[in-house]
């Protein structure tokens, strides 16, 4: 396929965002059970949310580049039944407006207790809202990822490792991005936090991995016999039906050799695993600088891992557009 | 129910492209809008078309064959086309089988092309909507027309009547008679989407000659010897000569 900057800046941002959303409220929770000291709610909660807010902004902004008629964009929101991209379309906004309702509530220190657990732990606001936007942080990763999982015949993403990879990495970043930003307003938490962003980013390396591998062993269903149905081992393309490009031809093409591609994977692997982990480790000891160039590699890590998953994948509809004359 | 659909007989399509030309010509000028063209008198000519002609080689020389190899969308009676579209701009009718594009609805996100396996779809960068054969769902239904041209455009201008078209639902239609007299199969069985356009394939036809059929086998003359052989090239007299 052709990767898209639009989809590539869409997926990325808002894997972070939710990534740092979750991280606020993994934070919140340690807190709430003394497992870790309350950070201060405006200045570590409330300017969290407005940077993840930020970052979905991005994301949605970056979307809509991708529409050939934007202003319809509304429309996507009616077949949900059907649709995972659909679905995305409604979570996305609906985890939009819980992180600005959370971030609201830290903001202005609205704490009142709702009710109690038996355990005697208060239960306010902003515990309600951070685990609705938990569970829509999670539809959301499901849903963007299902967007590819579920095209049965683009083999490399039709797999449960798509989803655990859109998941893991998203967390990775996100965490990482929320260490960083612990490392200036709540430096208490960046242990915490670049411990949890290293995990996550390991597992994020085993998924990642696992799918490279299972991408490189695929073989493909269909082939020319089957495309155009004639049983003879060697059928060559003479001519597409015409000469100048089609749109098949350029959206289902990445153009790039082998080479590229090889050189793209390992550089992710490094930007998106490798690097961010040592720095990590580095940045263990509170040091804003390590840990926002341990985001900022990742984040371009990403970047260039998102363009691999859009070019790995080959579509069966190339077998028609082999040779041009 | 009625699933409209084409069957291509790949057998006799010579690959003139004039399905091409009349499709682009009758839907350009529908009520749908142009299908839009970028560049085409420069170096790189592109532009929307809902049917192709593609041209491909089978065997090795000296033992080849060309197949030439219309192309346009299948109509799939389950069609993974259709519910990925968020917008429900495609659809697939009730009435007749035909898979549409409702092009005041779609807003160009290019899912569905993704989810067509046969690259049947093609966005029209003039107008940002995807596009795709409609079997010219303005002109079957169009009373206005003589019944004769109550047709795809394609199916009218194919001069060898390469291209049926009909109903694959009803046993007696021209379609179902030639996809089950002749062999009719569907593209990329193995995705189960299930095409309603078939295609009929290439066919040698082959008589088989036994050797009794060149030389009497039936002349009892010649088990003895009785009568003289003349050689291959002489004539041959029944009961006379042993040939
Ligand atoms: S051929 Fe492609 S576009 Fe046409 S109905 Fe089938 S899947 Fe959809
Ligand atoms: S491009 Fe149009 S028809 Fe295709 S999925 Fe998007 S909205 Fe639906």
């Amino acid at each position: 396929m052709h990767p898209a900057f639009s989809v590539i800046f869409l997926t990325t941002f808002i894997g972070a965002a939710q990534g740092l959303f979750l991280a606020l409220f993994t934070a919140q929770s340690y807190a709430a059970f003394k497992l870790l000291p309350q950070p201060d709610s405006q200045a570590f909660y409330g300017w969290g949310s407005l940077l993840a807010l930020a970052l979905l902004a991005l994301g949605l902004g970056a979307s809509f580049f991708h529409l050939g008629h934007p202003e319809r964009a509304w429309r996507t929101a009616t077949k949900w039944r059907t649709s995972w991209l659909s679905r995305e379309v409604i979570v996305l906004p609906a985890f939009m407006g819980v992180v600005f309702l959370y971030g609201l509530a830290h903001w202005l220190d609205w704490h009142p207790v709702l009710v109690t657990l038996p355990s005697g732990l208060p239960v306010d606001p902003t515990a309600v809202l951070g685990v609705v936007g938990t569970v829509l942080a999670f539809a959301l990763f499901v849903c963007t990822a299902m967007i590819y999982a579920c095209l049965k015949f683009l083999a490399e993403w039709h797999s449960p490792l798509t989803v655990a990879n859109y998941i893991l990495l998203g967390s990775a970043s996100g965490f990482t991005l929320a260490a960083a930003f612990a490392a200036l307003a709540a430096p208490e938490l960046v242990g915490f936090l670049a411990g949890w962003a290293a995990i996550i980013t390991a597992l994020g390396l085993i998924s990642r991995a696992a799918s490279l591998f299972r991408n490189a062993r695929l073989k493909p269903k269909s082939s020319l016999r089957t495309a155009i149905g004639v049983k003879h081992p060697r059928i060559v393309q003479k001519a597409q039906g015409f000469m100048g490009g089609s749109f098949n031809t350029r959206e289902f093409f990445h153009g790039r050799t082998v080479a590229v591609l090889r050189v793209v994977k390992w550089g992710f692997l490094m930007g998106v695993f490798v690097v961010p982990l040592l720095l990590l480790g580095f940045g263990l000891r509170g040091s804003a600088e390590v840990l926002s160039l341990a985001f900022a590699v990742q984040y371009s890590g990403l970047l260039a891992e998102r363009w691999f998953f859009f070019a790995q994948a080959n579509h069966p509809q190339n077998l028609y557009y082999q040779s041009i004359a | 129910m009625t699933q409209l659909a084409l069957v291509i007989d790949l057998n006799v399509c010579v690959g003139c492209h004039a399905c091409v030309t009349s499709c682009k010509e009758w839907n350009t000028a529908g009520a749908a809008g142009p299908m839009g063209d970028q560049n085409p008198y420069g170096a790189d000519p592109t532009g929307t078309f809902f049917n192709r002609v593609q041209t491909f080689e089978v065997g090795e020389f000296p033992n080849t064959e060309t197949v030439h190899f219309p192309k346009s969308c299948l109509h799939c009676e389950e069609p993974p086309c259709v519910p990925v579209c968020p917008t429900g701009a495609s659809y697939k009718r009730k009435e007749d089988g035909i898979v549409l594009v409702d092009y005041d609805k779609c807003i160009g996100c290019k899912y569905c092309s993704w989810a067509c396996p046969y690259g049947a779809r093609e966005l029209d960068e003039q107008q940002q909507v995807m596009k795709k054969c409609t079997l010219c769902v303005d002109r079957i239904y169009d009373m206005s027309m003589d019944e004769a041209d109550r047709k795809p455009s394609c199916v009218k201008a194919c001069p060898t009547s390469a291209r049926l078209f009909g109903d694959i639902h009803d046993p007696e239609s021209v379609v179902s008679v030639a996809i089950r007299e002749s062999g009719g199969y569907a593209l990329m069985p193995e995705w189960g989407t299930h095409p309603a356009n078939h295609y009929l394939p290439r066919r040698k036809t082959r008589i088989k000659i036994h050797e009794d059929e060149l030389e009497r086998a039936d002349n009892p003359l010649k088990v003895d010897r009785q009568l003289p052989k003349p050689a291959m090239s002489e004539p041959t007299l029944d009961d006379v000569t042993t040939w």
